[in-house]
């Protein structure tokens, strides 16, 4: 690979400042005026997409954007760089944020739900420090946002304001705050004043494999403070603040649980192990097989839970769990093609995840119906719905033509590439364990019909709940069918 | 008025306590403007001391009161006053926050001590000339009168409030005079040893001698001013006079005593530490540095574990004093470069984030008559800006970026594990997670229709179970308010701009030999 040419931007920033130049306006318009609320919302994430959609050509030319906010120590800035992963990520989340603030819009209307300023405004927020995240050029910048994400989520999670609010709120943030500030904070420190003196900005770029100077044992430790410590990753076993944080409203899980908030753990994963250690320093670390092993036991452990799952939204953050655990384990194989794949599954399951979502949103809506058991017949009623879940889930258990395919294609190819043959394996029964919990879902839906008492009532959601729907489905095709700019995003082809 | 700005820094405030009980005597409502112009007039100077000690060529303005002479050898007696940077940035936090309570106190001192007025500002405007003093003072025993001017007039401003507040001064009265006797004593040791009081004199005597460095007296009396000093400062077992004399003080006062009582105690440790014994002295030829990490985790664990078993916002911000005590006291005495560098960050963030917490408190005190836990729920749509205050504080005593608290603890951390210091870097991150706890737990209160057990309240869908009038949009006056906002701006700005402070301490740092200098530069 060449190096990139570094050019001075401030799109980078314009994309993380958006959102929060939006929140004043969401906060202004206020609850008096709604549609107007509403409107600062939706050109908040269109400004934000087009500005990162804009960069996209010339980060495929090789360009990288940079901009400096603010120094933070003597040697160390908060920087924002712009490379191929994290314009990818950062897509991704841009994009579909306008998908979500439409289906936010029916959803939150159509229950009448309470707060909706303070829920658009915390939104934003996380949307911006989403964007931060993407385009973070250090550790040091990296930390900063992820901090700011696990803090703005939590009025998000918290939104009903009830016991069962309190609950998922204090799992969620136990568990986040715990992880970053006792293990991540001390390995970051750790890495800042040992590496070369002390002389070091931990830069994604200029930095990577330093690490490799300390001692086996040194890096190992790191290595497990920086996966631990990163648990949005959701890897096991610090994986239970997710399915805590389901009582949030739906468009939340959606956004939040199932593309932005986890999948910067995973990105900042894919960042300590791709730009931090380095392909050549992990293949030389002895026990990095283990985490290997971690990824693969989160993958089926999971699975075997959402089996297991009765409530919708539960069984499907178990699945993001599981499918979180595909990403790890593309970072920790340590080959190109699986890292590549990792960046790719993220934009991939992301489009699959939030259509899966959004349908459990939109049948809660239609018939406030929340249980798989509770869903017989309702395809009929509800086909549209029924129909994007049918194609979400295909796209999560990777069935060609749909997105999920391509991502698992690298991550298996990776996993030869490694010659862990055991990891193939694990990958196929992950893939049938989908299968199992997925389809029955749409299956439910569509053909056992006999038994149920007709409830007359029921019809398809509001069309801004079915329009996301929809279209990020047809997307989960695209996906497939137009995947080579994403491709090289990712670096997998030149 | 530039050269002689040292001595305004003091004059203004001991010239405005003497004329606000002249006036106020025939005129109660002169005193709140004299108060605020006095403070005003001394933070005006405090800033011309800064531009001229980084101005000066080696970062020093000495100013000798009277035309005092200290040319011979031990250094004479006279009355020296010093400014170096770390003089100077701790005296200008103490002006900066008396400024900002001087402003805020209009209304809390009228409300609850009505008609005491000119009491209250004279007392107030020497507790700031003490602190400033006892900042600047190069004398030993001239800090002594200095430390006796601010806890004589503290006493008097926490004893002016509630009932119980009697008996919490008293104690502090008890506890208090117990420390500066034992201050005094160490210095008379110093004295017999040394012939002189002036700090530097001391120092250069001690490095000029010969065995002085082994001799059991200079033990006794580094002993004796360390004890007295870590009573004054409520380091943790000696912490019992604080809580409660905090807690039922006035508004006021509480908001000016609780950020700056403690911090120029640690002000003082470090100057005694570093210049008045010597590095080599205190942290060689004493066993403390190896003793004093271990008793600074006990005091982090305990102090954070009894915050967590308060139900009262100003009990428990006054634990947290406690527990950061503890931090700064570890910073200092695990003997390294950035542990030194943390602390002194560390004195100056938290002095302005227990200034934002107490202001927050006192709005919240005056709006809810009640700062129990049980009486905050919906604060946040009646008080918003209040509370956005209140939380910068909070989060920078938990220690998010990008406020100040993030920093000094990481400075505090990096110290830790440059000197592998493991314990004192545990006990920091399990009151960090304490910290966590109760902020994030007063959240809860204040935002969910919960209450404490987990039952649900009102009717659901974000109904709080409370009046419409309860919720009601209603902030505070703006003498309060503006003071609380400046804080929290401050406390950011101080975050953003940490490497400003960094290096002015660094610089203050380099004559002095720490270990572990090197890392980041």
């Amino acid at each position: 690979m060449t190096d990139p040419v570094i050019i001075e931007d401030i799109r980078p920033f314009l994309a993380f400042v958006v959102p929060l130049v939006g929140v004043l306006g969401i906060v202004w318009a206020g609850e008096k005026r709604k549609n107007l609320r509403e409107i600062f919302t939706f050109v908040a994430a269109i400004a934000q997409a087009s500005i990162v959609l804009s960069m996209v050509p010339a980060v495929l030319g090789g360009v990288n954007f940079e901009y400096n906010i603010w120094q933070v120590f003597t040697n160390v800035p908060l920087l924002l760089r712009v490379d191929g992963p994290g314009l990818l990520f950062a897509c991704v989340a841009s994009v579909l944020w306008i998908a979500t603030t439409v289906y936010a819009i029916g959803y939150m209307r159509g229950l009448h739900e309470h707060a909706q300023t303070r829920f658009y405004s915390f939104f934003a927020i996380s949307l911006s420090a989403t964007m931060g995240v993407a385009f973070s050029g250090n550790l040091l910048t990296i930390y900063f946002f992820y901090e700011m994400l696990s803090v703005s989520t939590f009025p998000l999670v918290t939104h009903m304001q009830d016991k069962e609010a309190r609950t998922g709120g204090r799992t969620y943030l136990g568990y986040l705050l715990f992880t970053s500030l006792c293990l991540l904070l001390p390995a970051l420190s750790w890495c800042y004043v040992w590496l070369d003196g002390g002389q070091i900005t931990m830069d994604f770029l200029g930095d990577v494999g330093k690490v490799g100077s300390f001692g086996q044992t040194t890096q190992m430790i790191l290595l497990l403070l920086f996966t631990f410590g990163f648990a949005k990753a959701g890897l096991m076993p610090l994986h239970s603040w997710l399915p805590g944080a389901m009582v949030a409203p739906t468009p939340v899980s959606a956004l939040l649980h199932a593309v932005a908030v986890v999948k910067v753990g995973v990105f900042c994963l894919y960042r300590v192990y791709a730009d931090i250690f380095g392909i050549d320093v992990l293949k030389s670390l002895n026990g990095e097989d283990w985490m290997i092993g971690i990824a693969c036991a989160t993958i089926l452990i999971s699975s075997l839970i959402a089996l297991s799952q009765d409530n919708l939204k539960r069984r499907l953050a178990f699945s993001t769990i599981g499918q979180l655990g595909y990403v790890a384990l593309g970072v920790t194989l340590a080959t190109q093609n699986g890292m590549g794949g990792s960046v790719l599954h993220i934009a991939m399951h992301a489009c699959g995840k939030i259509t899966l979502f959004f349908c459990a949103g939109a049948i809660f809506v239609a018939s406030g119906k929340k249980y798989v058991s509770q869903l017989r017949g309702l395809g009929r009623k509800m086909p549209i719905t029924m129909g994007a879940f049918l194609i979400g889930s295909l796209s999560v258990i990777g069935l060609p033509p749909l997105g999920g395919f391509v991502s698992k294609w690298y991550l298996v190819l990776g996993a030869l590439d490694r010659d862990v043959f055991w990891v193939v394996v694990v990958l196929l029964i992950s893939s049938l364990l989908n299968v199992f919990y997925l389809l029955p879902v749409a299956v439910t839906a569509f053909f056992r019909t006999e038994e149920t008492e007709e409830d007359p009532g029921i019809k398809e959601a509001p069309w801004p709940c079915v329009v996301p729907l929809a279209l990020t489905a047809l997307g989960c095709f695209a996906l497939f069918f137009f995947s080579d700019p994403l491709l090289r995003l990712a670096g997998l082809v030149p | 008025m530039m050269e002689n700005s040292i001595a305004w820094i003091l004059l203004f405030p001991l010239f405005g306590a003497v004329l606000s009980s002249l006036l106020g005597m025939a005129n109660r409502k002169v005193c709140w403007p004299i108060g605020v112009l006095s403070a005003l007039g001394a933070f005006v100077a405090g800033i011309m001391t800064l531009i001229r000690v980084i101005d000066s060529p080696d970062h020093m303005v000495v100013y000798l009161f009277g035309g005092w002479t200290l040319d011979s050898f031990p250094r004479g007696v006279g009355i020296e006053f010093r400014a170096d940077l770390l003089a100077i940035l701790i005296t200008l936090i103490v002006l900066g926050v008396g400024l900002c309570v001087a402003i805020y106190s209009k209304l809390p001192v009228k409300e609850e001590t009505p008609g005491k007025e000119h009491f209250f500002y004279p007392l107030f405007l020497l507790q700031i000339t003490g602190l400033a003093g006892i900042c600047l003072t190069g004398d030993a025993f001239n800090l002594y009168v200095l430390i006796e001017v601010a806890a004589l007039t503290g006493y008097g401003l926490i004893a002016m409030g509630s009932k119980r507040a009697a008996a919490a001064t008293f104690n502090y009265v008890i506890l208090g005079t117990i420390g500066a006797s034992l201050y005094l004593l160490g210095v008379g040791y110093l004295y017999i040893k040394t012939g002189t009081l002036n700090m530097v004199g001391i120092n250069e005597f001690i490095g000029a001698t010969e065995g002085l460095k082994e001799s059991s007296t200079m033990q006794v009396a580094f002993v004796l001013i360390c004890l007295g000093i870590l009573i004054k400062m409520a380091f943790f077992p000696l912490h019992a006079w604080l809580p409660n004399a905090y807690c039922h003080a006035p508004t006021a006062t509480s908001c000016l005593l609780a950020p700056l009582v403690t911090k120029v105690m640690i002000y003082v440790m470090i100057r005694m530490v570093l210049t008045v014994f010597g590095v080599d002295f205190s942290f060689e030829s004493t066993l403390w540095s190896s003793v004093l990490p271990w008793l600074v985790v006990i005091a982090i664990v305990s102090a954070a574990v009894m915050a967590l078993a308060q139900r009262e916002i100003k009990r428990m911000l006054t634990y947290l004093i406690v527990a950061e005590v503890g931090y700064m006291v570890g910073g200092v005495w695990i003997y390294n470069y950035y542990g030194m560098v943390g602390s002194i960050f560390h004195i100056i963030s938290d002095a302005c984030m227990t200034l934002c917490l107490f202001l927050g408190a006192g709005l919240i005190l005056r709006k809810c008559k009640t700062t129990r836990f049980d009486g905050l729920r919906g604060l946040f749509s009646k008080m918003p800006l209040t509370m956005t205050g209140f939380f910068v504080g909070g989060f920078s005593i938990i220690g998010l970026p990008p406020t100040c608290g993030f920093f000094s603890k990481w400075y505090l951390i990096t110290g830790a594990m440059v000197a592998e210091c493991w314990e004192y870097m545990v006990a920091l991150l399990f009151s960090t997670m304490v910290m966590v706890v109760l902020f994030f737990r007063l959240i809860e209160r204040i935002h969910l229709a919960v209450n404490e057990s987990g039952e649900n309240l009102g009717k659901g869908h974000g109904d709080l179970g409370l009046t419409k009038e309860q919720t009601r949009f209603s902030e505070g006056p703006l003498t309060m308010l503006v003071p609380l906002l400046s804080a929290a701006a401050v406390v950011l700005a101080i975050g953003i701009y940490n490497q400003e402070f960094v290096n002015l301490i660094e610089i203050f740092l380099d004559p002095f030999d720490l270990p572990g200098e090197p890392l980041i530069k």
